[in-house]
């Protein structure tokens, strides 16, 4: 095929996702996005004008050679562009499907300005299904063995990443997580419908395949502490990515009613206690059918709480949010599909009360109407309440969605680990060690709830300090 | 997996595993818990360490059959096993020499209360126990709970066995007698405890109770397990299970632990369904072979 010239190339337009039907959709839990056809990726490539300072590459959190996988796309190696990606990124199937590109990656695009950016999120997704699909991932070679022991708790995107490069390098790693299922937010939080379980189980077979050894139902701090996996286990480092898990509350009266969920727990008891496949599943949860459903939040969380209820047949599935439309932090492609899959968004809207029968259970919830006033410390205009604007909405089940802070397991059973204000763990951002000697952490332990790209990019810095630590460390 | 090396009825419906957790035996402090999950499709469910042996490299628990998951836990045999048990999880109970100590155990929470009892003995308490049942035939635990305490009692609602009454009014007795109580744990159904809490707190008597509210991870991170202590939301598998009586808001965990009634009836009817088919498929094979 010739060659096309920068102007055609600008001429193709963008191609959008193949998704599944909304009304369809909104009632199974199967992935909403099809992915591209190899012919449409392709196309999709061919709008890159590989630019000679590419900007896009600056946007991505791990710096991949953006235009270097697209470049072998547009020329249909896919497993060569896959190859690519994955020097930086171990987990494209998963970033390509839950990055905010619209903010990082395809944000920095130069077609942004004039055109649609290169579908950059799509394209990365359709060459890691397409190798993974195909069976041709190929298992990276491990160095011999340094003989050098690293245990990394909890396995989140964090410490996966950590885990992935610390095995290549030769050391012996162990992961520990407190659950019975690996994969953090990847597997307890983020529906099946928006990332299929069944990729983060291949990615984790992978690691095992690479020698990564597995650890489940060990809750560090309780079952083991860092001073003992240190100290009596015979580890040479420790790195901590437990993640941001102790939900916040609105601390607004009637939080404690029967039928108010955190979406920590409402997803929990979906995705990974399977609630939806109850009573062939043991764990269940309130009925949602027909009943009224309220997700407090406007962040990835909560739009995954509000289209799980849709799909669980809530009559009225309704987002409520207090800033405007523009200030959620979700991913734009989730906040369009929760809209066409018929998600009710009440925005500048603040809950103040919910209300419960004499039973105890929910019966409604008091808001009041907000409107925007000054910028606050985000950057965002502050939300204010408008006098005498609450009105009182029935709602059946509740999901509080507004965010997480930082389980305070790790702190309370090592002191030594240094924490900051909001009982984040501090570490040095070139290294990620904390101020406990052979100690690291990274992801959202030490950020707040951020994103999966991030928490990798944290593992990745912290499994290269890993590595220069223990081999300089005198045994 | 975690093998049961022992298993036996303590009473109709109430069972004692031994089960293989070297790591959870070791650290494992009075007053702590386990959630377990017995296979793929199971629930987590929380329940308390009665005992270990580090040595051996086991725990025992003591499960009272009221549902899906505890019935068919009981229904497991020595050489059985459980695919996830995680702990030990929750604070453990404060152990003080706080003098005369009584220990109440309702029902299953006798075996809950044993661990602490024994602990509280160990501190060099005067330790009463009041062991309380329904019914002779569902007393548990009578010479373990006996072999730690100065002074111990038996109490049933019936009257057909020990002292007849509740547990209460065996406390309150010991109290019109005279007795000098410093601190009074109580572990059982939430009516007994709040109506322990409602006797003590007119003595001002330091009293500690054990909740339980549904669980699902253990690990503070789903919020579902809060309860509400004088006035502010807690997590009970992170901050308790053990909180200061006199400020607990019973209502409140009474009405949440009845959230999942219905879907309770359904697993358990969904559970006994799929039983009888199985016993009819055995019989079946039985027949033909
Ligand atoms: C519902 C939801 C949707 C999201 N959607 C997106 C999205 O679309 N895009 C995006 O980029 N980001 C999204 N995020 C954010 C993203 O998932 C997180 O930023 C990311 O998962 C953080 O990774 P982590 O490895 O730091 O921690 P986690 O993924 O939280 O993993 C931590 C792991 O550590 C375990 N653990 C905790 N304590 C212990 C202990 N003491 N001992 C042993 N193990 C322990 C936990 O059980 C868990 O498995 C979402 C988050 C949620 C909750
Ligand atoms: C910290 C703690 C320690 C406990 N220790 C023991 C013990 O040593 N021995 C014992 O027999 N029982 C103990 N329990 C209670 C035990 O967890 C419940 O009886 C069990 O979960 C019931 O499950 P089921 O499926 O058999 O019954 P279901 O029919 O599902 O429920 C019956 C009742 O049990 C409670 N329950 C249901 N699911 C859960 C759950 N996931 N977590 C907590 N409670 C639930 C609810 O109040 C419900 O109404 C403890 C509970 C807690 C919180
Ligand atoms: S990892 Fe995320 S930000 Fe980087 S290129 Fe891929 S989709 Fe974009
Ligand atoms: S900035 Fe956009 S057009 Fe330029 S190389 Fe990157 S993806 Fe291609
Ligand atoms: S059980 Fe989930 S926070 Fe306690």
């Amino acid at each position: 095929m010739a060659k096309l010239t920068a102007k055609e190339r600008m001429q193709i337009s963008r191609h959008p996702m193949v998704e599944q039907d909304p009304v369809e959709r909104s009632h199974n839990f199967k992935e909403v996005n099809l992915g591209y056809t190899a012919e449409m990726a392709i196309e999709e490539a061919q709008r890159c004008i590989q630019c000679p300072k590419p900007t896009c590459t600056m946007g991505c959190p791990v710096s991949i050679n953006i235009k270097g996988f697209i470049n072998l796309v547009a020329e249909g190696d896919f497993s060569g562009a896959v190859k690519i990606i994955k020097i930086d990124n171990a987990l494209p199937a998963i970033c390509g499907r839950v990055c905010p590109q619209e903010e990082q990656c395809e944000q920095s695009c130069v077609l942004t300005t004039k055109y649609k950016p290169v579908a950059i999120g799509y394209l990365e997704r359709f060459v890691a299904d397409y190798e993974r699909e195909n069976g041709q991932v190929a298992i990276p070679e491990t160095k011999a063995s340094t003989g050098k022991r690293i245990a990394i708790v909890g396995s989140g995107p964090a410490g996966l990443s950590c885990a992935n490069d610390l095995i290549q390098w030769g050391h012996q790693v162990t992961v520990f997580e407190a659950l019975h299922e690996l994969g953090g937010v990847l597997v307890y939080g983020i529906p099946e419908f928006r990332l299929p379980k069944e990729i983060v189980r291949q990615e984790i077979n992978n690691l095992k395949t690479m020698g990564v050894e597995f650890q489940t139902d060990i809750v560090i701090g309780r079952t083991i502490t860092i001073d003992e996996l240190l100290e009596e286990e015979g580890y040479d480092a420790v790195f901590v990515g437990v993640g941001a898990g102790l939900p916040w509350f609105m601390g607004i009266p009637g939080e404690n009613l029967v039928g108010v969920y955190t979406a920590n727990e409402f997803l929990t008891r979906v995705n990974l206690m399977k609630a939806y496949q109850f009573p062939d599943y043991d764990s269940p949860i309130l009925d949602c059918r027909d009943k009224n459903v309220a997700v407090f939040g406007g962040g990835n969380t909560a739009m995954d709480a509000v289209r799980t209820s849709l799909r669980l047949g809530a009559k009225n599935a309704y987002i409520v949010y207090r800033r405007s439309e523009k200030e959620m932090p979700a991913r734009v492609e989730e906040v369009k599909h929760a809209k066409e899959e018929g998600v009710q968004f009440k925005i500048l809207t603040n809950p103040v009360e919910f209300i419960g029968d004499e039973d105890q259970w929910l019966k409604a919830m008091k808001c009041i109407k907000m409107e925007l006033g000054e910028p606050d410390d985000s950057g965002r205009r502050r939300p204010v309440p408008i006098a005498g604007s609450e009105y009182i909405t029935e709602i059946d089940i509740a999901i509080i969605a507004i965010g997480n802070g930082s389980n305070p397991l790790i702190k309370q059973t090592t002191p030594e680990i240094e924490i900051g204000k909001r009982g984040t763990i501090i570490v040095d951002p070139e290294t990620m060690e904390t101020s406990k000697k052979g100690v690291f952490a990274g992801g959202d332990i030490v950020t707040g709830g951020a994103t999966v790209i991030l928490a990798m990019g944290a593992g990745r810095t912290a499994a290269k300090a890993i590595h220069e630590y223990v081999m300089t460390k005198p045994s | 997996m975690h093998k049961i090396l022992e298993a036996r009825f303590l009473a109709e419906n109430i069972k004692l595993f031994r089960i293989e957790a070297p790591r959870i035996a070791r650290k494992r402090k009075a007053g702590q818990f386990v959630i377990v999950r017995l296979d793929e499709h199971g629930e987590r469910i929380p329940l308390t360490i009665a005992d270990s042996d580090t040595g051996a490299g086991t725990i025992t628990i003591i499960v009272q059959g009221v549902g899906k998951t505890t019935k068919a836990l009981n229904m497991k045999e020595r050489g059985d096993s459980i695919m996830d048990v995680v702990g030990p999880l929750g604070m453990p109970s404060h152990i003080d020499k706080f003098g005369n100590v009584v220990c109440i155990g309702g029902g299953v929470g006798t075996a809950i209360a044993l661990p602490t009892a024994t602990a509280l003995k160990k501190a060099e308490n005067y330790v009463i126990t009041i062991n309380g049942a329904r019914s002779k035939n569902l007393v548990i635990l009578e010479n373990e709970m006996k072999a730690v305490s100065d002074e111990s009692y038996v109490t049933t609602d019936d009257g057909s066995y020990g002292f007849h009454g509740f547990v209460t009014q065996k406390l309150q007795q010991l109290i019109d007698n005279g007795k000098k109580i410093d601190f009074v744990l109580a572990i059982g159904p939430i009516p007994m405890m709040k109506a322990v809490a409602d006797v003590t707190r007119a003595y001002k008597i330091k009293t500690v109770v054990s909740l339980n509210p549904i669980m699902v991870d253990g690990t503070g991170m789903c919020g579902g397990c809060r309860v509400i202590v004088d006035g502010v939301s807690k997590f009970a598998c992170v901050d308790g299970p053990e909180f200061d009586a006199h400020v607990v808001d019973f209502k409140n965990l009474a009405d949440r632990n009845k959230m999942y009634t219905k879907n309770e009836r359904v697993s358990l009817k969904h559970f006994e369904h799929n039983c009888r088919l199985d016993k009819k498929i055995n019989e079946i094979k039985t027949m033909n072979d």
